[in-house]
């Protein structure tokens, strides 16, 4: 209203009006504004659908089951008896064992890549994690299930002889030092998938810690040095502490991932339907793997009921997943270097 | 060797042990007197292998095994290859430290130990992720020498068939299909979504930004099921190749934005102004200098996101139902992918269709690396820097400029020098209309 005005006032046009930044310009600028901006609303609604229609699905067992559903921990969909209390424990026991290897694995690897390795080494190995982050979870699971299940009962083994009194490494039915104990009770264990769905994610937490470790300051890396630090006193002074949203970060997203591995996991564990603390022995569950095993042979019901499970994986890593975001968006990680 | 001398560069430590060292206040300043200027300077060296730590590290590991030895052999009740390995290193630790301890402070032998232990750290993670793929690849040795492995499809072979019988070709021809549908959904709106989040930045777009990066490591099984309570559930549609694909590009959409929105955002800005200060429309200047300039991160990215949904089993499972039988049609009848084919070889007892898994499971990886590969060499260079073939094009491109501003001017190319850069026909008569009046109205 107003600029039409200044511009039929032609003659005071010595006064200085305020240039205006036109974004669009023209009918084509304005189809191209309106096409991205469609683009934009179709993903968000993609994505909304991936939760909306998950709950559609699932309201016929969360509304037969009710808060029950939390606090269950057997599977029998067509008798209403059914809750994701097992699995639950199962997924999350599964992401601990994980993220407790991956995140040494990760981190030190980063720190090599990004300060220990020899410089003409260090692209290769970028390379070489980028890589191992693209390799199928299927491959990861064989190799478990091939080679690692007879070649972890021995560490199983001594963890649960040694450290037996802390309650997650008990085993039942399992005299301590007992050499002729059979070894089977250690083989589908939530500690050989812990190990396994730990090597798939390691990678990725490793790619991502190692991107922001590159991106510590120069100016002050040096300045470390120039103080007389040593090369691990600076990655403690400079690269760590500017790293730390990115270490966070990077553990959220493995998290993530492991929370929502399936295929490996499935391979892995025998499934059993009570919550299952000891993790050295045989018998765990996943949310995702009960999917995968039961959505050929559901009824209507109790597909609702995996429908109901799948919303609450998908919660629960939407809420790692944010808190992932905010916690690397609030830190100093990322920001640009003034030196 | 890692050379740091206290007495010249007070460290941390140094710093603290001065006051409690020295009585006198004066004692500090004693050793810096000696004359400066008679010693070179030399730079410090950080890092680097020197002839007394290779002493140190070997006499370390020498003793390290030894004393392993002893304590297995001899001493305590230990037992076990694990058990060994892990004693031998934090032992081989111990006395490296103090072996370092005899020449250099503590602040040093801290750092000489940390490196150890990251070197370890990128080995473990190094060769572990190496012997996953060795050994795929060396259980798949099996399988893989036979011809009719990547010629035949599963239908005519049995479970007790010999390796000569039988192959995976339904699942090649499957995997290419459903990942031809999710390409052909996924990259358009991706790209498409990403330049959004580029250029028309606003609350809503953070909004959708969030969502994407949030939904990144959406799980696999959930974009099936979405994809099963919509398409199969919701629609009655059966499953289909069509589905999978359709699950496929669910998983792999955030992947793709959220790779291509980060190079997008490495688009110097300097490029995008010029374009905008020739008068280009924002849609031109998109797409012919945004794209351009991003193009080698924009195909990594979509590499990288196809590396991700090729491997992915769990949606296919739900969605693209099973099949021993070569189908390429996505829309009818179940269809099968290499991932699937991998996971119900090996459920299976019988040693040929577990080596087939494997077989199938060496195919799938050379695949994925071949994708890697090829995003490497063509987004291996970041936004501006250009191939050799690409520099001599922009060189011929600005001389045949030069060889045109320098020709008798035409009325034509002196209205509107800047558009006839990115358009050699002459310009709309909307823009003309649209630009002329903005000089006159400064006069």
């Amino acid at each position: 209203m107003v600029s039409t005005q200044v511009a039929s006032g032609r003659p005071e046009s010595d006064r200085p009006v305020p240039r205006r930044l036109y974004a669009a310009r023209g009918f084509g600028d304005r189809v191209f504004r309106i096409q991205l901006t469609a683009t934009g609303v179709v993903v968000l609604a993609v994505m909304a659908a991936v939760g909306l229609f998950l709950l559609l699905r699932a309201g016929q067992a969360l509304h037969a089951r009710g808060f029950a559903f939390l606090t269950t921990a057997a599977w029998q969909p067509d008798v209403h008896n059914f809750g994701i209390a097992a699995v639950l424990t199962g997924t999350l026991l599964i992401a601990l064992v994980a993220v407790t290897i991956s995140v040494p694995l990760a981190v030190g690897t980063a720190l090599f890549i990004s300060d220990v390795a020899p410089r003409g080494l260090r692209r290769t190995l970028v390379s070489m994690v980028d890589l191992m982050a693209a390799v199928p979870s299927v491959v990861y699971g064989l190799w478990g299930l091939f080679f690692l299940q007879q070649h972890v009962i021995g560490l199983s083994r001594w963890l649960s002889d040694w450290f037996g009194w802390i309650p997650l490494f008990t085993v039942d039915g399992i005299q301590p030092g007992d050499p002729l104990a059979s070894a089977s009770v250690y083989t589908a264990s939530t500690f050989v998938a812990g190990i396994v769905v730990a090597l798939m994610v390691a990678p990725i937490q490793c790619s991502v810690m190692r991107e922001v470790f590159a991106q510590a300051p120069a100016g002050e890396r040096e300045g470390a040095y120039a103080l007389g630090a040593t090369r691990w006193g600076m990655i403690r002074a400079v690269v760590l502490p500017y790293g730390k949203g990115g270490i966070i970060g990077g553990t959220m997203l493995g998290l993530g991932r492991a929370l929502g591995e399936t295929i490996a996991v499935y391979l892995i564990i025998s499934p059993v339907f009570t919550i299952q603390p000891h993790i050295l022995q045989t018998g765990s569950n996943s949310v995702s793997s009960l999917i995968a095993l039961h959505y050929g042979d559901s009824s209507e019901f109790g597909m609702s009921a995996l429908m109901a499970a799948g919303l609450a994986l998908f919660l629960l890593t939407l809420a790692v997943n944010f808190t992932a975001s905010s916690v690397a968006a609030r830190s100093r990680s990322g920001a640009q270097s003034e030196a | 060797m890692t050379v740091v001398d206290l007495a010249k560069t007070p460290g941390e430590q140094g710093a603290l042990a001065t006051p409690t060292a020295s009585p006198a206040p004066v004692a500090p300043v004693a050793p810096v007197v000696p004359d400066p200027v008679s010693v070179p300077e030399q730079p410090r060296r950080i890092g680097g292998v020197s002839r007394s730590a290779v002493l140190s590290l070997t006499g370390a590991g020498a003793s390290a095994l030894c004393v392993t030895i002893l304590l297995f052999g001899e001493l305590a009740p230990f037992s076990g290859m694990l058990g060994f390995v892990v004693t031998a290193y934090l032992v081989f630790l111990a006395v490296y430290a103090v072996l370092t301890g005899f020449e250099e402070d503590g602040q040093a032998v801290r750092d000489r130990v940390m490196t150890v232990v990251l070197w370890t750290a990128a080995t473990l993670l190094f060769s572990a992720l190496a012997l996953v793929v060795g050994f795929t690849a060396w259980r798949g040795k099996e399988a893989l020498p036979h011809g009719n492995f990547f010629t035949q499809d599963m239908q005519a072979a049995g479970p007790l068939d010999p390796l000569t019988n039988g192959g995976i070709a339904h699942a090649m021809a499957g995997t290419l299909i459903m990942m031809a549908i999710a390409l052909t959904i996924s990259v358009p709106l991706g790209l498409a979504c990403a330049v959004y989040l580029n250029q028309i930045p606003g609350r809503f777009s953070r909004f959708v930004r969030t969502i994407v990066e949030a939904m990144t490591a959406l799980p696999s099984i959930v974009a099936g099921l979405m994809v099963y309570a919509v398409w199969i559930l919701g629609l009655g549609m059966p499953k289909s190749g069509l589905a999978a694909g359709f699950a496929i590009s669910v998983m792999m959409l955030p992947i793709v934005i959220r790779a291509s929105d980060v190079v997008l955002r490495l688009v110097p800005g300097n490029l995008t102004e010029a374009a905008e200060a020739l008068g280009a429309p924002r849609w031109r200047t998109v797409w012919h200098v945004v794209l351009p300039t991003a193009r080698s991160g924009l195909a990594t990215a979509v590499i990288l996101g196809t590396a991700r949904g090729i491997g992915e089993t769990s949606p296919v499972l739900l969605t693209a139902g099973f099949t021993a039988a070569l189908n390429a049609d996505p829309t009818a009848g179940p269809m099968v992918s290499l991932p699937l084919a991998v996971f119900n070889f090996v459920k299976s007892p019988q040693p040929e269709m577990i080596a087939r898994g494997f077989g199938a499971a060496a195919v799938l990886m050379t695949m994925v690396l071949v994708l890697f590969v090829i995003a490497r060499v063509i987004g291996g260079r970041g936004p501006g820097h250009q191939t050799r073939r690409q520099a001599r094009r922009t060189a011929r491109a600005s001389r045949r400029d030069v060889t045109r501003f320098a020709a008798p001017h035409t009325p034509a190319s002196v209205s509107v020098p800047g558009l006839s850069l990115f358009e050699d026909t002459a310009p709309q008569p909307h823009d003309t209309a649209a630009s002329a009046p903005a000089p006159g109205d400064n006069d």
